[in-house]
């Protein structure tokens, strides 16, 4: 298993360089530089600005410095928030993204797996109706379309919550953002729960546990549900993947300090360095996270551990 | 007992602390964008300037309606040629750190903003201090050229290229602020991080999350701490202005530093008076390719321009009630009395379009040809509506427009290369001075956009700059206003206002051209 996942993490050097070069130059097509913008600078600024961060010299040469600077695990400055390289621009908003974003991929497997077997357990009933009314909802409706409407009920109109802001991490300041990332994957995860449970409560294994005169509780725990994981587990790390870069809606309805917005806002600023921070973390923790998700499926599914 | 004696010190001990918590007041102050730096080197945006301002003092800083008051400096003398300032600071100045701030502090920022190295952004502001300029474009290596030199500890001597009568309220720009020379030299590039840093301001910075706040104290050294009413302020990063004002409504903000346009109504009626909107020395206005044919006839400049119903713009399109333009200067401006504004400024607009109309005929256009244009703008809602607006407005001359949105980066970047028909632009002045807009249409500058070039335009703006005499250089830059104006060298299109929100809590709080409200001068009362 530890050699597997060596090698595993060592395939992603290939990708990652790729990835990085392959950034790397596509940034640069882009029109516009990190100094452009409402302001025009005069020419001898905006040198003095280039050659601060070495981009006067030839691209290629900006490429061996930044790769050369990589394998010193310097992630370089970021050419808009200057007091901050990139490195530490991660680190400050990683463990607030972590702490939300963890909250809610918890909070999306527990609610999610639960509807998901009270909808099979009420198959066609009124409680499976209501959820999978519930499920649309959570689908079908924007994070931002939802995050202002629980702002305005929550928090203005009730006024039991915070509208924004991380409040020294208080829970009462988490409540919102935190529904609001989990709702889409709860509905997900239900739907998938409900889907492979009823396919399960059909299998041969099943029945005769039933047969066996065993409890409808029983037969759930210790049964149906271990089998019925596989393809939420399946689901999960593309959904850890999604919490745990954080959300630029999110973040930026709630204010709150956090990853998320660091990719978009970076590449609408050109902030290359700041970008190709962020791909390259982004890649790291989504190999890592898809790892984790295989060692999880092998030791849920005994077919995938002989393969 | 003894458990007695320690539950009730810990008792006191609460009560104490809850009872300077209690007294301890706190603005919360919502702020826009992630600021960049706290180094007032480099900086750029308002939203940094908001703080920069209130941790750093100049020489000059701002009152509450932002005009140039004395800050570190005491008082000053000007040489009758208008040249030589020299400042007297305050005695008994300190940093946060108890060090006393020096004429000193004020040569090594001079120094250190021009300084290519520093690679500071917004350097351009204080070129005119002699040799400032050469010396960041490289032209001159010797920084001690610059002309600013301390005589003692406590006098500086600055020189200037050329008279500039805005000079002292150049000053008050954080471009101008003194940095910590012995906390710089000490710590280099981390001299700025929270723990570091020492300011001369009304406050120091004592936290920052990026991406969620700055939070900055009561500086005990400034040497007006005492008349401080605010202990400590908050500045939020909230980009999303929605959700800005829901949080004031709920309470957690007390000054909003922009709100969504098309909620003005709904304050209006629902939070009376808090809603602050006033004129802001700045314009908004379209480019037009002065040297691409057919705008490079100023017929068809003037038709383009007469045919925009900028009465509508403000009340209408945005809600707001952003007062229309007519002149390129917005109104003000310190020592411009009035701007020129164009003549046909009050014709009824059928009139207007009339003789868009014929003018448009006479270059040549008709429905078998119509004028085609590009019109270019970055990607915001409100230009847009602008955009869709005017173009409609257009159509009746026959006109046929293509609307171009791009990304702000692209759009500048596209119109510092001149790719432009017709493209928006913005304006906000820097310092109080019709100079500042003026320099816009000059040939020689960078952001003319239009490449509008006239060589008597240009004469009159450089023979104003040699006059000390603040009437008669107003007459001369009034000159050349009318000639650009008279040309339609550009399409101004409105005067900026603006947009605070103000928890009647706030006291203090004065509106003023430049949006500069310093905590300094704003206490926080309960209701």
């Amino acid at each position: 298993m530890l050699n597997y996942a060596f090698r595993r993490m060592l395939s992603t050097i290939p990708v990652l360089w790729i990835a990085v070069t392959a950034c790397f130059f596509i940034l640069r097509l882009a029109p516009g530089g990190p100094f452009d913008g409402e302001r025009p600078l005069p020419e001898a600024v905006k040198q003095n600005l280039n050659a601060h961060y070495n981009l006067d010299k030839p691209l290629i040469e900006q490429y061996f410095i930044y790769v050369g600077n990589l394998f010193k695990g310097d992630l370089g400055p970021s050419f808009i928030n200057q007091d901050f390289t990139v490195a530490e621009q991660l680190m400050v908003g990683l463990p607030y993204t972590l702490i939300v974003g963890g909250v809610a991929f918890l909070l999306s497997i527990v609610v999610g797996i639960a509807a998901g077997i009270v909808g099979t357990l009420y198959r066609n009933r009124l409680p499976d109706y209501a959820l999978g009314v519930l499920v649309l909802a959570g689908l079908v409706l924007p994070n931002f379309l939802v995050a202002p409407i629980l702002q305005l009920f929550f928090g203005l109109k009730l006024e039991w919550l915070p509208v924004g802001g991380w409040g020294g991490g208080a829970v009462s300041h988490i409540v919102l953002p935190v529904t609001v990332l989990a709702l889409p994957h709860v509905a997900r995860i239900s739907r998938l729960t409900r889907g492979a449970m009823i396919e399960v409560m059909h299998s041969n294994f099943i029945r005769t546990a039933r047969s066996k005169g065993l409890s409808n509780a029983s037969i759930v725990w210790r049964h149906a549900l271990k089998p019925t994981l596989t393809p939420v587990v399946s689901y999960l790390g593309p959904a850890a993947s999604y919490l745990l870069t954080g959300s630029l809606v999110v973040e930026t309805i709630f204010g709150l300090p956090g990853i998320g917005r660091y990719f978009i806002n970076a590449a609408l600023n050109r902030d290359y360095g700041m970008v190709l921070g962020t791909v390259i973390f982004y890649m790291l923790l989504i190999v890592i996270l898809n790892l984790i998700v295989d060692i999880v499926y092998a030791w849920l599914d005994p077919r995938v551990r002989a393969r | 007992m003894k458990l007695k004696l320690v539950h009730s010190l810990i008792c006191a001990a609460a009560l104490t602390l809850a009872s300077a918590a209690a007294s301890a007041v706190t603005l919360h102050m919502h702020n826009g964008a992630d600021p960049a730096s706290l180094d007032p080197h480099k900086i750029s945006g308002d939203w940094e300037n908001r703080i920069a301002g209130d941790i750093f003092e100049g020489l000059t800083t701002e009152n509450s309606a932002a005009e140039p008051i004395p800050g570190q400096a005491a008082d000053w003398t000007i040489s009758d040629d208008g040249l030589v300032y020299t400042f007297n600071l305050r005695d008994g100045i300190k940093w946060s750190d108890g060090e006393p701030v020096t004429a000193g502090d004020f040569v090594f920022a001079f120094q250190r903003l021009m300084n290519p190295a520093t690679a500071a952004k917004y350097a351009y502001l204080q070129y005119p201090i002699k040799n400032a300029e050469a010396i960041n474009s490289g032209d001159i290596e010797d920084l001690n050229a610059l002309g600013v030199k301390a005589i003692d500890d406590q006098t500086l001597e600055i020189t200037l290229e050329r008279p500039t009568p805005y000079f002292l309220g150049a000053l008050t720009h954080y471009t101008a602020y003194p940095v910590p020379t012995h906390v710089v030299e000490a710590n280099e590039s981390e001299w700025i991080k929270i723990g570091t840093i020492v300011t001369n301001g009304p406050y120091t910075p004592t936290d920052w999350v990026p991406g969620s706040h700055v939070t900055t104290e009561k500086n005990e050294h400034y040497y007006a701490a005492d008349e401080l009413k605010i202990d400590s302020v908050k500045f939020y990063v909230l980009e999303d202005e929605s959700a800005a004002l829901k949080r004031y409504r709920a309470g957690e903000f007390d000054i909003l530093t922009e709100f969504p346009t098309d909620q003005f109504e709904w304050m209006e009626e629902n939070l009376p008076g808090q809603a602050q909107v006033a004129p802001f020395a700045g314009l908004y206005y379209y480019v037009i390719n002065n040297q691409k044919p057919p705008f490079d006839n100023p017929d068809v400049r003037k038709a383009l321009s007469m045919s925009i119903n900028r009465e509508v713009i403000g009340p209408q399109i945005l809600g707001t009630g952003e007062i229309p333009a007519y002149s390129w200067v917005p109104p003000g401006m310190a020592g411009y009395k009035e701007p020129y504004t164009v003549a046909w400024k009050d014709l009824p607009y059928g009139e207007k379009v009339a003789e868009a109309k014929s003018l448009l005929s006479k270059a040549g256009f008709s429905a078998d040809n119509p004028l085609k244009l590009q019109l270019r703008y970055n990607t915001n809602e409100n230009h847009k509506r602008i955009a869709v607006a005017i173009s409609s407005m257009w159509k009746p001359l026959g006109v046929e427009v293509e609307l171009y949105n791009t990304e702000t980066k692209v759009h500048y970047e596209e119109l510092n290369r001149g790719i432009l028909e017709v493209a928006r632009a913005g304006w906000l002045a820097d310092y109080n001075d019709p100079d500042n807009f003026l320099n816009l249409l000059k040939s020689s500058v960078k952001y003319n956009y239009g490449r509008y070039s006239n060589p008597d335009y240009d004469a009159l703006i450089d023979k104003a700059n040699a006059i000390t005499d603040v009437d008669e250089r107003a007459a001369v830059l009034l000159e050349a206003e009318k000639l650009a104006m008279d040309e339609s060298a550009g399409i101004p299109i409105y005067y900026y206002l603006s947009r605070n929100v103000v928890s009647p809590r706030v006291k203090g709080f004065e509106n003023n051209a430049f949006d500069i409200h310093r905590t300094r001068w704003l206490e926080l009362v309960e209701e």
